[in-house]
């Protein structure tokens, strides 16, 4: 199936649009609030929750013995939330720094769900199979109602997110300012980090414990770099997102059924790489080109200048002078000569210069510029 | 002196962090109305101190009163400067938001701010010069004009006691002066205003009260009195006699 056949089956293919559905909504969640996780400089913990979510899947499954995602989520949910509590607890009151305290929960928690997995695995028992694919995702086993629960939470994450917009901002921004004005930040950061968790607990069905993190962080590092807006990067974040989950799963569907996980990730992967290489603001190759220019123009600045201290001990400042004087003044070239005659700063001929009244008052107003500078 | 009213009085305040001791049993009473530096070399606590009378940081013995009652009922006329280094500056937000932060604390939960707010900050942002900044991305500001926004953000509070660590930090000359006029204003409006100072050569002009600070308190009255070699060498345990008097 090509990818525009995709598109079209997109209207008449239910199972097709349930999925592209939920891996919309689910990108859409992740970039609203790994926005929050970006910004906090907490890229880290999202690895940890998604991780520690994984245990929980597990027990749900071995006390229940069912296989029904909703179970099994809200197992992934509880153990996730107790490894994020255990992360607050061992930062706040001991001496370990917090990446030492994620890493230490990330890798307790996997190792001890991967223990139970392989466990489950060994049991004679026809119902164990498929719990893996809580690893690295599998898209196509979205139904109808797992997408009704993205779309709740999303719904009551985006309400919670605007009724508290101005505690949430100024909390990221500074948070012992937020505390000295009477809010109650624990409550302000709990809120946060519950709705993270529970973002990564329903993006595990579809991408998985490995990767969750990559969908949290990657279309708000891309959101990042095209605006300075706290608001706009969050709803830009969320249409990477959205974006990300629809093209992975187009491109996942059209390719011989690719794993969707993966490839809704590396979609996303494209999307910071396209934004941290040509954004406009912040992106590699504008400051590259900005940085350019601006040598480029300190350059021309700089022998205008010298021309300036030539010129001005003339009582005609547009007397001729050798181009040889300025020899010995390494800022010039033929081109930035012929660039400071394209301003109208000087005037050339054959071998001579001379500073134009433009010039004059450019180096000029350069001279008083540098005085208030200092 | 004795009958004037206080402001702030802490009492045999013990502040640690992992169990290390960072303030030891300070007393401090600060009048209204003074212009207090708070001295002492890097690593002596000040900071600290300050989160310790805002609230920030749970100390583990004291009290602390403002106009004697607890902080958590008079925020509302308490104002703070945080360190300037404290808060990542490539914050996607605005001089002028940052600013509105200031209001927050009248509005409460969940209140948006509005055209009163904004206005207030407008005139916040004029006291101090940064008008014309105030669409500017606080990434694109200059180290000066970062402390002025922060400085913005305290008066829009409107409050009665403020406390800035180092405001001086990392400005040019201008804006010191336009600062020190500022907090000189506050301080003839009756405000109390407490600030972390490592510049020893302008104490004496600047302000007319200084607390000497080292893990312990070393000394605190009007500047005329104790700012003097002795307490300097207590307070920085070096002879400061050459360094002052230069
Ligand atoms: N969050 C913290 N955790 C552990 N130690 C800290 C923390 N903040 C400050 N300290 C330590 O407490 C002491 C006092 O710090 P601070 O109050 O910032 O000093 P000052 O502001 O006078 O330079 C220093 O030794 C510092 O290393
Ligand atoms: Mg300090």
């Amino acid at each position: 199936m090509s990818l525009s056949e995709y598109f079209e089956l997109l209207f008449t293919d239910y199972t097709l649009r349930t999925i592209t559905l939920g891996t919309a909504v689910l990108g859409a969640i992740c970039g609203m609030l790994g926005s929050f996780a970006v910004l906090r400089k907490q890229s880290l913990l999202g690895d940890a929750i998604s991780h520690a979510a994984l245990p929980g899947i597990a027990i749900a499954f071995l006390i229940t013995g069912t296989k029904d995602a909703n179970v099994l989520l809200l197992g992934a949910l509880v153990s996730g939330l107790i490894g994020t509590f255990w992360i607050r607890g061992m930062t706040t009151k001991t001496h370990l720094k917090s990446d030492t305290a994620l890493g230490l929960v990330l890798s307790l928690f996997f190792g001890f769900g991967m223990l139970l997995l392989t466990f489950i695995q060994k049991q004679p028992n026809a119902n164990q199979a498929g719990l893996d694919k809580y690893l690295f995702g599998q898209a196509a086993t979205l139904v109808e109602k797992d997408v009704q629960l993205m779309v709740i939470v999303t719904g009551v994450c985006l309400f919670v997110l605007l009724l508290f917009w101005k505690e949430f901002k100024m909390l990221l921004f500074d948070a012992d300012y937020t505390m000295t004005l009477g809010f109650n930040t624990k409550f302000i950061d709990i809120l946060i980090t519950f709705f993270i968790v529970l973002a990564i607990v329903l993006g595990l069905q579809t991408v998985g414990v490995v990767l969750m993190s990559a969908m949290l962080l990657a279309p708000a590092a891309a959101a990042r770099q095209w605006t300075n807006s706290l608001g706009i990067m969050v709803f830009l974040a969320a249409i990477f997102g959205a974006f990300s989950g629809v093209l992975g799963t187009a491109i996942s569907a059209s390719q011989n059924n690719l794993s969707t996980g993966p490839v809704i990730v590396l979609v996303a992967a494209v999307f910071v790489l396209v934004s941290f290489i040509f954004s406009p603001g912040r992106g590699l190759l504008f400051r590259e080109l900005r940085f350019r220019r601006n040598r480029r123009d300190l350059q021309l600045k700089k022998t205008l200048q010298f021309m300036y201290g030539i010129a001005k001990t003339h009582e005609n400042i547009s007397h001729p002078h050798a181009i040889r004087i300025l020899n010995n003044f390494q800022g010039f070239t033929k081109t930035s000569l012929r660039a400071l005659e394209e301003k109208e700063w000087i005037e050339l001929d054959k071998q001579l210069w001379s500073m134009t009244d433009k010039g004059f008052d450019a180096a000029q107003d350069l001279y008083n510029q540098q005085a208030n500078n200092d | 002196m004795i009958d004037r009213k206080l402001a702030v009085s802490v009492d045999d305040l013990t502040v640690a962090y992992n169990y290390k001791p960072v303030l030891w049993d300070i007393d401090l009473q600060i009048p209204e109305g003074v212009l207090m530096a708070i001295v002492g070399p890097n690593g002596a606590g000040k900071s600290t101190l300050i989160k310790a009378i805002l609230g920030i940081i749970k100390p583990i013995a004291g009290s602390i009163a403002i106009y004697n009652k607890p902080y958590k009922k008079q925020r509302k006329l308490v104002a703070y400067v945080p360190q300037k280094g404290s808060v990542d500056w490539d914050f996607p937000t605005t001089a002028l938001d940052v600013v509105m932060m200031g209001t927050y604390g009248s509005l409460g939960w969940i209140k948006r701010p509005g055209q009163k707010e904004k206005k207030a900050s407008l005139e916040a942002l004029e006291k101090v010069g940064m008008l014309s900044f105030k669409n500017r991305q606080i990434s694109q500001l200059s180290g000066g004009q970062q402390q002025r926004v922060f400085l913005a953000r305290a008066l829009v509070q409107d409050a009665s006691i403020y406390f800035m660590d180092e405001p001086f930090q990392g400005v040019d000359a201008t804006t010191e002066i336009a600062i020190i006029n500022i907090l000189k204003e506050l301080r003839k409006a009756g405000k109390t205003v407490i600030v972390v100072h490592h510049d020893l050569q302008t104490v004496p002009e600047y302000f007319d009260w200084v607390t000497f600070l080292n893990v312990k308190k070393i000394a605190t009255g009007p500047v005329k009195d104790i700012f003097n070699d002795d307490n300097l060498t207590k307070t920085y345990g070096i002879n400061y006699k050459v360094a002052v008097n230069k």
